[in-house]
């Protein structure tokens, strides 16, 4: 089907609350990105080019969370454009880090920051798109990892199921061969609970694992404070880093809150 | 220098710089040698090249969850235990790939199949790892369907053992019947001797190759306190163990106690993120990926290292059979020690002790049966 052009699905970039590194991802896609264009008929995508084809699409990226009542609304309309409705990263998918207002009073945050306060019309959470509704595939990290962008595509385009794991990210750590510096140093690490994808960058360089793919498939959060305890970490310390990236993703959240009551 | 070939079974003695001598050989003959070496804070199997490579004088402490190197204060090259990871990744990789192949029309076409293996060999192989490889040999290619991947991988292997004289706290092997002493298997068997100026091997010929490349190192014929030092050195370690399972009819034992309370405790425990498996020197499950290209031109089909904690292991038609992690606690540690009889003649569990020192959640598996067998038959 690759070289029919009748059949290229039509894909558009939407981008909500959000830093841009994850739709960046697809123009760092270097060296598969001419294989992308070929494969793929971008039609609207902002950040990468003024075409802008008007919908439906049959792919649509989605970036980013819901924090505006204009972004509330216009998320509807995307997903009535879109046969195929994918998030990609941890604010699309999980809130991102900004939800950390979620837990906070987010009309001081614009009182101490904006100077006309009055200008700024903002909802009191950052919510996930899932929660507005309904998305078909979820593509985790903070940011994506680009080869998972191009596997997601590649499998949709033969009708596949896409590669992508949903185990802990320690079973990335053995099969890579790093020593986990958990056990043999006592880092804190939350790789136990973490979904694989990034190719365990951090543990490799001797840096616990920060959380950025968001809860794995069967994330047992409370034995994993169980174990920061035990490796020394405060419950302040516990709450803060399940309280990142995808601190509102409700494995996390839940480990967060239960770390502050304790 | 006796220069007639050492017989198979026989015993020698080389000193510690024959053991240079020992690299050089296996790596004229081409293999290429991996053995234990220092790196990121354990004693890994790693590529070695010259003696410097090899862990003289470290040690460790193992805990439940814990590994710590340690530095000895004598020059032991072999008296570190078990490492995070052992000779699997090497005979049974954990990601390869199987084959490459690009369309044809209606057709396709296989590209290349993978490259064949290096010859490794193996310097360090303890007797719970040698029975481990012996186990993962009847799974592998012990039946009437073999995987040609550890087949080429494993039959060109050369094996030096070494007799542990020295135990680590997480070590059971006594228990599982399967060290410290090494069994049948190797090429070559060393035991360590250290003390009172001396610092030696004795080593054993297990194989006419072996027996070849014992005859390339400076070597003398062990005399009988050369032997009676050895055997002392290593029943020490067997004394040493650091945990201990009462392995007798543990498969009776888990069959019976499907409900026991116990593993609902054990599962609020478990972080089901597979490292006892990972680590787990007998563990052979795999899965497979197939991968298309954005062309849809080029297909991939790789084999990964999978694990029986993961969602995916269990999925058939309609979802995955086993959701809870209770269920895959239980499924894993009862075919370690019961199922694995049944289909394999032997329990699945060496008792290398790194599914407990490499556990982040600090489970270990001695403790576990223990407190089945406790509850259930209090007696």
């Amino acid at each position: 089907m690759s070289s029919n052009n009748k059949t290229k699905p039509k894909v558009a970039v939407f981008k909500f609350a959000s830093c841009d590194g994850c739709q960046l991802s697809l123009l760092d896609a270097e060296d598969e990105l001419l294989a992308v264009a070929g494969a793929i008929d971008i039609a609207y995508f902002p950040e990468a080019t003024r075409t802008m084809l008007k919908g439906p699409y049959d792919i649509g990226l989605v970036e980013g969370s819901i924090t505006t009542h204009h972004d509330a609304e216009r998320i509807q309309q995307v997903r009535r454009q879109c046969t195929v409705l994918v998030t990609i990263g941890a604010c699309a998918t999980a809130g991102g880090i900004q939800a950390l207002r979620n837990w906070a009073d987010s009309q001081e945050y614009v009182r101490t920051i904006y100077a006309q306060p009055d200008f700024i019309q903002t909802l009191k959470m950052s919510t996930p798109i899932a929660e507005h509704v309904p998305v078909d595939f979820e593509l985790r990290g903070c940011p994506i990892n680009k080869k998972h962008l191009i596997e997601l595509i590649s499998a949709m385009l033969v009708g596949r199921k896409p590669n992508i794991p949903t185990h802990s990210l320690c079973m990335k750590c053995k099969r890579s061969g790093n020593v986990c510096i958990t056990i043999a140093r006592g880092v804190p690490c939350l790789g136990p609970v973490t979904q694989s994808g990034c190719g365990a960058l951090c543990p490799r360089f001797g840096r616990g694992c920060f959380g950025c793919y968001g809860p794995m498939e069967s994330a047992n959060t409370a034995a994993m404070t169980t174990q920061l305890r035990l490796l020394g970490q405060s419950d302040e310390e516990i709450a803060r880093a399940f309280r990142s990236f995808n601190a509102w993703s409700w494995q996390f959240r839940q480990a967060s809150e239960e770390a502050e009551r304790a | 220098m006796d220069t007639t070939l050492p017989s198979v079974g026989s015993q020698a003695v080389i000193d510690f710089p024959a053991l240079s001598a020992l690299v050089s050989a296996l790596r004229r003959r081409g293999y290429q040698v991996i053995g234990p070496t220092v790196r990121d804070g354990a004693i890994t199997c790693d590529a070695i090249e010259k003696i410097e490579d090899l862990p003289i004088g470290w040690g460790d402490e193992q805990e439940s969850g814990r590994y710590r190197l340690k530095k000895r204060d004598d020059s032991a090259v072999f008296a570190y235990t078990v490492g995070p990871q052992g000779w699997k990744r090497y005979l049974h990789p954990p990601e390869l790939p199987m084959f490459e192949g690009k369309r044809d029309g209606e057709a396709f076409q296989i590209l290349r199949n993978p490259p064949s293996p290096p010859q490794y060999a193996f310097l360090g192989v303890r007797a719970c790892e040698l029975a481990a490889i012996r186990l993962q040999d009847r799974v592998l290619i012990g039946d009437r369907y073999r995987d040609p991947a550890y087949q080429a991988r494993r039959e060109g292997a050369f094996l030096v053992a070494v007799n542990c004289t020295q135990a680590g706290g997480t070590c059971f092997c006594v228990s599982m019947g399967t060290g410290p002493r090494v069994g049948a298997g190797f090429d070559l068997a060393l035991t360590e001797l250290l003390g009172a100026g001396q610092h030696s091997f004795v080593v054993e010929v297990g194989s006419k190759t072996g027996a070849a490349v014992l005859a390339e190192v400076e070597h003398r014929k062990a005399r009988k306190e050369d032997v009676k030092a050895a055997v002392a050195a290593v029943d020490a370690a067997a004394s040493q163990m650091g945990r201990s399972v009462d392995a007798k009819e543990v498969r009776d034992l888990l069959f019976d106690n499907f409900d026991h309370p116990r593993w609902d405790r054990v599962a609020a425990r478990c972080l089901s993120c597979a490292n006892c498996t990972l680590v787990c020197p007998t563990c052979f499950c795999t899965t497979v990926e197939d991968i298309t290209d954005i062309t849809g031109e080029h297909a991939e089909r790789w084999r990964k290292w999978d694990s029986c904690f993961t969602d995916g292991f269990s999925y058939i038609h309609g979802g995955s059979i086993r959701l809870s992690v209770k269920s895959r606690y239980r499924q894993w540690l009862t075919h370690k020690f019961a199922a694995w009889v049944d289909q394999f003649g032997a329990h699945g569990c060496v008792g290398c002790g790194r599914c407990i020192t490499w556990c982040p959640g600090r489970i270990d598996v001695t403790e576990e049966i223990r407190e089945i067998r406790g509850v259930a038959s209090p007696a």
